[in-house]
């Protein structure tokens, strides 16, 4: 990948944002709205974004930045190929939550919060899915799995590998914008 | 004639197999060449039978489940598509007692019909309400509210009628009505029931609250743990806005109602009203002072009715029906029905609506069956992570929102999380404390940093060090938390930890 110089943008990831973006900008409380967009497209919220976001919605980059780190969803570092949210949640805990959520943090050498050295999963913590009935919960990607245990978790963690491994390495653009 | 196969599209159903259920039924039906047509319907919340399949019959629909892949060639042997006998065959759906002995106004449609069919929503009973609504005055709509007794079921148990009026009393050239779709509590998954199984009376709820305080714009804030909610809801707008049931012309009324779903990014505190329009604001979600109430002063400044899911689902039908029939049904200040979810250590859990005053000893025992590791249920945590542990002692309490009240605990938005013998008590207060520390907002001291210590004091009970000195300190944190918070945030997540400490101090010994 080339060295980009910290203030140079990438003048196609610079475009693309500007165009994320103006998809929203117009509607009340285009905030949210717009960084999920951007998170959709590059997996989390590349640093250039928030120069353009602050720019559209005439705010300071430092209320977009605070916006950011205030939601667990928001990130901005590339996850991994993959993100497995366990559940942490009381209905789920009533259930061996708790022992999953250890297996899963041995199983896959990570605690919450990081991902895999291959990046292909990155681990979360989640408070319920909604699948408090059929607890312990997992989330991958947009499936929710209910009454996991050790040799599920395990059959998702394979299968989440599988269906990314072909998958080019995240927003190479945005990585290189990042730097 | 086809026949018609029901296999539910609901999270929890998908979560334990129903896509693939749903796929081989259908695969298995055209290669011996029957005509099927699969319905994807809502649960009806037997979660200990999904994948809950279900055939339309002469003597009406008839139950399967839990029905994996594997029982599918067996069931098309055993005819299950005219109701053959078969070993997961459960009879008659309305006749399993489970669903029999409820009392079903606000979830009537769900896991009966498809949540986007727009003839279904039709033809059971659905846009009544609006109908009637469009022919009354903004005062009348608001009376019938007020006359059902309906309270908020997001938490608070707000009278709904009061909320409108004081919007409706607010002058201003906008106002908004935001509905509650944060469902952050644990233990609780009605609101998602609802909006995948019955989308269509959620916003039917939602355009007369907007007739009833005279507002034009809706906002549904909805967390993002619900990525199908997400696809329902947007699919049922653009149908409504097609079919004319939203957009600038409410069923030839001239009158306009204009609605959007925005998407939480994973804080719980944005459940919090006023969290919660900050964040539709576009900002972080920090709690605002009350007052102003959002009522007067709420998103964009404007007045605003914030309400939760089932509240505005609650609508249609009283309007339907008549506040006074909602009111014949329920005890006391607490009226209505309460749509409880019922999870954690147990037989059978799931979505239990029935009128106020239900003990949690029937809810638990006669629905639920105990526990489900067959040990002795230890506790109860009631309405959500911010609600005390109830002990057995106090499981012949009415579900009631003032006998809760009284004793200290709360229903909250209805989820009821069971635990058998092998939980440690101080385990879940420490979780309590983790969890405040872990979503606080950060606006006031005793939340922010009094959590962080309290998990910090429990570790140090935990390891033995001066217990006893440590346990009072634990005591006098939870007060000044209790007394020194802004919201219920701070304000409650003292209640699961003292009422651990109350009624299981043999947990705190250890
Ligand atoms: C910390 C906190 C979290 C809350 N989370 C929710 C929620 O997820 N859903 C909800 O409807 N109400 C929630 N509430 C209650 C709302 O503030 C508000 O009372 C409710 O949305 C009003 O609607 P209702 O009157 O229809 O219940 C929460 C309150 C607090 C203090
Ligand atoms: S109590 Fe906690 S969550 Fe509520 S306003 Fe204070 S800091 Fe924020
Ligand atoms: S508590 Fe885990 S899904 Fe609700």
């Amino acid at each position: 990948m080339e060295k980009t110089n910290a203030n140079e943008v990438d003048p196609i990831v610079q475009t693309r944002l500007e165009t994320l973006v103006a998809r929203h900008a117009q509607r009340l409380g285009a905030m949210l709205p717009i960084l999920h967009e951007i998170q959709a497209e590059y997996g989390f919220i590349p640093s250039p974004a928030i120069s353009v976001v602050a720019h559209a919605l005439n705010v300071s980059r430092a209320e977009v930045y605070g916006v950011i780190t205030f939601y667990a969803d928001f990130r901005t570092e590339p996850p991994g190929r993959s993100i497995i949210q366990v559940c942490r949640g009381e209905a789920c805990q009533a259930k061996g939550g708790c022992e999953l959520e250890a297996y899963a943090k041995r199983s896959l050498g990570i605690d919450f919060h990081q991902t895999t050295p291959d990046h292909a999963v990155t681990l979360e913590p989640v408070f319920c899915l909604g699948n408090c009935a059929c607890s312990p919960s997992v989330r991958v990607g947009e499936e929710v799995y209910g009454r996991v245990d050790a040799a599920t978790f395990d059959e998702l963690v394979a299968e989440a590998k599988a269906n990314t491994e072909q998958k080019a390495p995240a927003a190479d653009a945005a990585l290189g914008a990042r730097s | 004639m086809s026949l018609k196969v029901y296999v539910p599209c609901d999270t929890t159903a998908v979560s334990v197999g129903a896509d693939r259920v749903a796929k081989m039924i259908a695969t298995q039906a055209a290669t011996i060449g029957h005509h099927i047509t699969l319905v994807r319907n809502g649960s009806r919340g037997m979660f200990w039978l999904e994948p809950l399949v279900e055939v339309e019959t002469e003597g009406g629909r008839i139950a399967y489940g839990p029905v994996t892949t594997r029982d599918v060639e067996s069931l098309f042997a055993a005819d299950f598509l005219h109701g053959g006998q078969h070993a997961l065959c459960l009879g008659p759906t309305t006749e399993i007692p489970y669903l029999k002995n409820q009392e079903r106004l606000t979830f009537e449609r769900v896991g009966v019909i498809d949540p986007l069919s727009l003839d279904d929503y039709q033809t059971h009973g659905g846009w009544i309400g609006l109908q009637k609504a469009l022919a009354l005055s903004a005062t009348e709509i608001v009376a019938e509210v007020k006359g059902s007794g309906l309270r908020g079921r997001g938490g608070a148990a707000f009278p709904t009628g009061i909320k409108w009026q004081t919007v409706l009393d607010t002058s201003a050239d906008q106002k908004y009505i935001v509905c509650n779709a944060d469902e952050g509590d644990s233990g609780t998954f009605a609101d998602r029931m609802l909006m995948e199984g019955d989308p269509y009376c959620l916003i039917e709820g939602i355009v007369i609250a907007g007739l009833a305080v005279g507002a034009t714009v809706g906002y549904i804030y909805l967390r993002s743990e619900y990525p199908r909610c997400w696809t329902t809801l947007n699919e049922a707008i653009r149908r409504c806005e097609a079919a004319g049931w939203l957009g600038p012309n409410i069923a030839d009324s001239g009158r306009s109602f204009h609605l959007e779903v925005r998407l939480g990014a994973g804080a719980y505190i944005c459940g919090e009203e006023t969290a919660l329009l900050e964040s539709l604001e576009g900002k972080r979600g920090e709690v605002r002072a009350k007052p102003p109430l959002p009522a007067h002063v709420g998103l964009f400044g404007k007045p605003t009715v914030v309400n939760n899911v089932i509240t505005l689902a609650c609508i249609p039908l009283i309007l339907a029906r008549g506040g006074k029939y909602y009111h014949d049904y329920g005890q006391g200040r607490s009226r209505g029905t309460l749509t409880l979810q019922l999870s954690g250590n147990i037989q059978r859990p799931g979505l239990i609506e029935k009128a106020f005053g239900l003990t949690l000893r029937e809810l638990l025992y006669e629905f639920g069956g105990g526990s489900a590791s067959g040990r002795p249920l230890r506790a109860v945590q009631a309405g959500g992570p911010l609600g005390a542990y109830v002990p057995t002692h106090d499981f012949d309490l009415p579900l009631d929102y003032e006998a809760f009240a009284q004793r200290g605990a709360m229903i909250g938005h209805g989820g009821i999380v069971a635990f058998d013998e092998s939980v440690d008590m101080r385990r879940m207060a420490r979780f309590a404390m983790e969890f405040c520390a872990e979503e606080s907002c950060g606006k006031c001291t005793p939340c922010r940093i009094g959590s962080v210590r309290g998990v910090e004091v429990i570790d140090r009970i935990e390891q033995g060090q001066n217990r006893e000195a440590n346990l009072v300190l634990l005591e006098s944190l939870c007060e000044t938390m209790q007394h020194g918070s802004l919201c219920a945030m701070g304000g409650m997540t003292p209640f699961p930890v003292q009422s651990a400490l109350k009624h299981f101090p043999e947990d705190f010994e250890r």
